[in-house]
């Protein structure tokens, strides 16, 4: 075994091996950028090597600054990670090299993998089924766009040098096969370098299941079954579960193999994924193979009951596969949902920031966070803004979701839009519990997801009014112990009037609409009791703060609901999702200058990647006007209305702040109604 | 402690009559102040709130804090006194919490008649500006008001306690560090002009506020000038050129908040001393009052079942018990704090009198506050008590009673009569806060008692003159004095022309005393020196 290796990733996967190697006596060289010069991964390391400045291509992606790394810190091996340069053969033959352990597949396999098209060809001859499709050379775009209308729409277009969504376009009619190319050559060119493509029939009903392998270097592979990985936004997984439901042991037993053919196929060794597509028949058709260790290997550890790491160590440290087949068996069920930082009800846009809160829920036998931040971290332009795995085990499925959702419940992040609330609502909506899942499930039932329907909130909007009653009393007797007047009824916030009912106003919006909120309170002996008026229609309720539970009764009907309240911003998860509310404060006028809104202002931070159009055009509503990108996804900054452009502030390829104004807009008159994008 | 044990019976006929009763006194008492709480007309609320302000009332509430209690002052003050219809008397006063510290506030009702000051308004406003003085507590004054009612200017200008005194407090109680803080919110003309300008801080709402000493149809008449309003006084020319305002308010919301900013920074400590405890709500339930006060004001009742009903934990260490029982006297706690309870229990007698008199010295001593439960028909008459100096007792209990300096609080809960009134803790005493059940009747003399008087007077004029007087002429003769008396010493004629602070609920008395009191402790409580006590 390795006595000392270097781990070439940061974040969460960094802290991750380095637990493992820990455990196993190995010591740990971290490397890091600029950014990360104070992150978590660098102080968990025996020892840790600065890269460059911190976007990646200048420092995580130097391929001979880590090989130099490794050699000046003796470390005997590399591992990867995942992303990064976890899946390039080059910097896998550079390690080779100078004498260092890649702690992965050789590279051949890398190779073979690396592009689709190829990998694809391999496995045909493998016997491993495939789903129809054009992996060409021609790239013209007579060529493909021929090859996609043979196989009829829709249609996926991906890059072949691609993974993680990058690059990746349905195309779901003729008409539209021109601009999605466009588009995800222009995303594969940014991403990969490369913007060869091929075209695949897209399955309207697919789940994506895919199988972890793991093969030695004395010819042994074994399965550790599967992961169920269909919801996805973007092509991008959110909630991954193992095993995945459903599944027969003739099925799971038939990818499985199928999985170990398509290792052997390429010679595998190490940690590999084969990512199938199964249809709603059981039929199953190979997408892909990834090289490394996944993001969501968790669940298949807490269900296995292994340590992949560990098991990555071994394999590169030369030792035999720890577990035969037969050795290997599935215990209870586990999910992962990835915390991101981004605005799920923008489009997902990424979002960054300073983590000023943040506390995870308890870790036990049943709940683990993978996580490489801490409270006061920042969350950077520069890489993936994903803050931490949830992870979460039980006997079965139901009662493994219900830790999932009492987890997300519990999850505190201020200071940055995170995914939270939207993973809640995908945990607890119906098609999600009754396993009515493919891989369009967000699409298919964002609705139900994003509360879109008009919500009655019958109960919602009490509570959360309720809720400030109750906090604001608790802070005032709270503040009131420190005084020395502990005891004076001027501390009650009771909004107590003299021969007049009690009545506190409070204005909360949910959804952008405003609801006025009477609560009176009523006293009955030494108990209050509220009758709360929203919409013209009267709640007879009572609480109780416990932690923060909010214990609430609506006519009788007594229910719980976990509160979390970041400012002004209430959050209420219960069985039937999370709803956020803002406790509306009164108007005070505006005091600050109102230049910036005549502008347009970067929703993020990122690079201008395009500018279409001049200084002084006149544009109309929805018409594009700058395309700027960040973590590596487009955003197209749109004319709110019909006016004219007066400056632009930046130009392409410049790198722009969250917030800064764009370019300055005129518009054509007032009459017109703004709709924000 | 002691525990009062009430011997009440909730399901007596005669409980649940008086209950009845009762209920429907503070049922009208509501219903009366809800319309008074309206303010001004439906069009001039309108036409106020189409100006983007709010209401006064709304005003109050967005500068208090959050739930934060507010005992208001005077709801009933220029009730049917004047031909016009004054609710409130214009303007809303009262305690309330803001950025932690118990406040004065006086908002003018520019709805009702222009927020302008009758009589009442400046006797409302000053007694207001009295108790934040009595109290230690800052003012904040919400301005929106065309200044003096002209057509009652002989009543509002010139004397000692008119509008001049305004200013005359607040240049007094900045002098004493108290706060005085003016939110200019719509006019401030002529002598209103000086609330602003004699503040400590003063903030003014944007297109809303404006103050001068004349407004542009005076300065028109003088001198021809021609300007607006807003240029002659608004926010822009006080807050950037004159001086005279501040800080520069966008809108009421934003003038509120600066407001309570203001309070913020006064750097003030309440100075609590006394000996406190934790709060324990009283074993019998308050609303029981409305069946322990007979529906006949004549029939007595034991006022220990008052007490236990208003006290902490109905715990009641009662003083001289066996002695001079027409008066009850004894220490309990309200909201944690201790106080002294003097409490009729029948006529005063010479004992009584002696007994309240030593134990008003103990709470002076002791520092404790006073609460009078005062239902008083007045010190007994007669050869054999005038020989046992029932005059001089009495004199030895208004001695104490006057020059006591603990914070002293008055409910009339029954009778007011004569120098029952005085030895009580009347508003001639000085009792930092005075208030009112509906049931209470206040006159020098019960109506029956004087209209007897004057009857007997006139039936002896009437046998001078060797006339006969028949029983139904008498009752002719009578009625009138009797019905009169009842008019004026109702508590609404009492509570318009603020004779006290306020009607309140019986079953909020408690809420009110703890709220009262507390306020009171934000001033010192300072040594009391007694005058010649006549032995």
């Amino acid at each position: 075994m390795f006595t000392k290796i270097l781990i070439a990733n940061r974040g969460e996967i960094a802290c991750r091996v380095i637990k493992t190697a820990r455990k196993l006596g190995i010591l740990t060289v971290a490397v890091y950028s600029d950014a990360d010069a104070n992150s978590l991964h660098v102080n968990m390391a025996d020892e840790a090597i600065y890269l460059g400045p911190s976007p990646s291509r200048e420092s995580y992606l130097l391929e001979d600054n880590v090989i130099a790394a490794a050699i000046k810190t003796g470390a005997q091996a590399i591992h990867p990670g995942y992303g990064f340069l976890s899946e390039n053969a080059n910097f896998c033959r550079k390690c080779q090299q100078a004498n260092i352990t890649f702690i992965g597949p050789p590279v051949t396999a890398i190779e073979a993998m690396g592009s689709k098209s190829a990998a694809k060809t391999i496995m045909e001859a493998a016997k491993v089924p495939l789903v129809p499709g054009y992996h060409g050379d021609d790239q013209s775009e007579a060529v493909i766009k021929k090859a996609a209308d043979d196989m009829g729409y829709p249609v996926l277009l991906k890059a072949t040098a691609g993974g993680g969504g990058k690059g990746m376009r349905q195309v779901w009619s003729e008409a539209e096969f021109s601009e999605g190319l466009a588009a995800a050559k222009r995303e594969a060119k940014s991403s990969f370098g490369d913007d060869t493509m091929l075209v695949e029939k897209y399955l309207t009903q697919p789940r994506h299941v895919e199988i972890q392998v793991f093969c030695d270097n004395y010819d042994n592979a074994v399965y550790l079954f599967e992961r169920d990985c269909s919801v996805q936004r973007r092509h991008q997984k959110v909630i991954e579960e193992a095993p995945a439901f459903g599944m027969s042991d003739a099925l799971r037993k038939a990818m499985g193999e199928s999985a170990i053919k398509s290792a052997k196929a390429i010679g595998y060794q190490g940690a590999g994924t084969v990512e199938f597509l199964l249809d709603s028949d059981g039929s199953f058709y190979f997408m892909e193979m990834n090289t490394r260790l996944q993001v969501e290997h968790p669940v298949t550890e807490l269900i296995t009951g292994q340590d992949l790491v560990e098991w990555q160590l071994r394999v590169a440290a030369n030792e035999k596969l720890p577990k035969t087949q037969e050795q290997l068996t599935i215990n209870g069920h586990a999910f992962e949902a990835r915390i991101y930082a981004e605005d799920t009800n923008n489009d997902f846009l990424p979002a960054t920031g300073k983590l000023s809160f943040l506390q995870p829920p308890q870790e036990s036998n049943y709940v683990r966070v993978d996580t490489g931040v801490r409270q006061g971290d920042e969350v950077s332009v520069f890489y993936d803004p994903m803050i931490a795995k949830l992870i979460v085990w039980d006997e079965n499925r139901d009662k493994a979701l219900q830790r999932l959702t009492k987890a997300l419940a519990e999850y505190r992040i201020s200071g940055v839009t995170t995914n939270i609330d939207f993973l809640y609502n995908l945990a607890t909506c119906p098609p999600f519990i009754n396993e009515d899942i493919d891989t369009s499930f967000i699409e298919k039932h964002h609705d139900q997801i994003f509360h879109c329907n008009a919500q009655i909130l019958a109960d919602e909007l009490p509570m959360a009014a309720l809720y400030i009653v109750l906090s604001d009393a608790k802070k005032a007797s709270d503040a009131a112990k420190n005084t020395t007047d502990p005891h004076s009824p001027w501390n009650t916030t009771n909004a107590w009037r003299l021969n007049e009912a009690y009545i506190h106003h409070i204005t909360l919006s949910h959804l952008d609409k405003e609801y006025p909120v009477i609560v009176e309170q009523k006293r009955q002996g030494s108990d209050s009791y509220y009758l709360i008026t929203v919409e013209q229609r009267t709640y007879d309720c009572q609480g109780r703060i416990n932690g923060n539970t909010l214990l609430f009764s609506n006519n009788g009907h007594r229910r719980s609901a976990t509160i979390a309240q970041d400012n002004l911003k209430i959050s209420l998860y219960h069985q039937g999702g999370v709803f956020n509310f803002i406790h509306v404060q009164p108007d005070c006028g505006d005091n600050s200058n109102q230049e910036a809104q005549n502008g347009l202002v970067a929703p993020m931070n990122g690079t201008v990647v395009s500018v279409l159009i001049n200084a002084g055009d006149t544009v109309t509503t929805g018409q594009p006007l700058m395309i700027m990108e960040a973590m590596k996804m487009e955003h197209t900054i749109k004319a709110p209305t019909n006016g004219t452009v007066e400056v632009l502030f930046y130009a392409k390829g410049e790198m722009v702040d969250g917030g800064s104004e764009l370019l300055s807009f005129t518009a054509d008159n007032s009459t017109t109604e703004s709709e924000k994008e | 402690m002691a525990k009062i044990t009430s011997k009440i019976n909730t399901r007596s006929p005669e409980f649940i009559e008086n209950a009845e009763y009762m209920q429907s006194q503070v049922d009208d008492l509501k219903s009366k102040l809800a319309q008074i709480k309206l303010g001004g007309g439906e069009r001039s609320r309108d036409r106020h709130l189409s100006r983007g302000k709010l209401l006064p009332r709304d005003r109050v509430n967005a500068l208090l804090d959050a739930g934060s209690p507010f005992l208001e002052l005077s709801q009933l003050a220029a009730y049917d006194v004047y031909k016009d219809d004054v609710p409130a008397a214009g303007i809303i006063t009262g305690i309330g919490r803001v950025s932690g510290q118990e406040c004065i506030i006086v908002a003018n009702d520019a709805t009702v008649k222009g927020g302008t000051y009758y009589p009442l308004t400046v006797k409302k406003h000053l007694r207001a500006q009295a108790i934040a003085q009595e109290n230690n507590l800052p003012c904040i004054y919400l301005v929106d008001s065309g200044g003096a009612n002209l057509p009652n200017q002989d009543d509002v200008f010139p004397d000692k306690e008119h509008f001049g005194r305004i200013f005359f407090n607040q240049a007094n109680m900045s002098a004493k560090g108290i706060p005085q803080i003016a939110v200019v919110m719509g006019s401030c003309t002529a002598g209103g002009a000086y609330v602003p300008a004699m503040a400590d801080e003063s903030i003014i709402v944007k297109e809303q506020g404006t103050i001068f000493l004349a407004g542009p149809p005076l300065v028109k008449a003088a001198t021809g000038e021609v300007v607006s309003a807003e240029d002659l006084g608004g926010a822009d020319v006080h807050c950037r050129t004159s001086g005279v305002a501040d800080h520069y308010a966008q809108n009421d919301h934003h003038a509120l908040e600066i407001a309570r900013t203001a309070i913020s920074n006064i750097n003030r400590v309440k100075p609590v001393t006394m000996n406190i405890k934790a709060v324990e709500e009283p074993i019998y339930n308050s609303q029981e009052i409305y069946g322990i006060v007979p529906k006949d004001s004549r029939q007595p009742f034991d006022i220990r079942e008052i007490i236990a009903r208003v006290v902490d934990g109905s715990d009641f260490d009662e003083f001289k018990a066996l002695y001079g029982t027409t008066l009850v006297c004894g220490f309990a706690r309200i909201f944690g704090y201790p106080v002294g309870i003097v409490a009729n229990n029948g006529i005063l007698f010479g004992e009584s009198a002696q007994k309240g008199a030593h134990f008003i010295e103990l709470c002076a001593q002791r520092k404790i506050p006073l609460v009078f439960l005062q239902n008083i028909t007045g010190f007994m008459v007669g050869q054999q008590y005038e020989a046992g100096g029932i005059a001089k007792h009495g004199a030895k209990m208004v001695t104490a009673v006057a020059t006591a300096q603990v914070p002293k609080f008055t409910i009339l809960i029954g009778g007011s009569f004569g120098a029952g009134n005085y030895g009580m803790c009347g508003r001639s005493y000085d009792p930092r806060f005075l208030f009112m059940w509906p049931n209470a009747r206040i006159s020098v003399m019960g109506g029956e008692q004087a209209a007897g008087v004057l009857a007997q007077v006139k039936r002896d004029q009437k046998e001078k003159l060797g006339e006969q007087w028949t029983s139904e002429e008498e009752q002719a003769f009578k009625q009138p004095i009797i019905d009169t008396y009842e008019h004026q010493g109702h508590p609404y004629y009492a509570s318009a022309r603020l004779w006290d602070d306020g009607v309140i609920d019986p079953a909020e008395t408690r809420q009110v005393l703890g709220l009262a009191i507390s306020a009171s402790l934000n001033k010192s409580i300072e040594d009391t020196k007694f005058g010649i006590f006549r032995m």
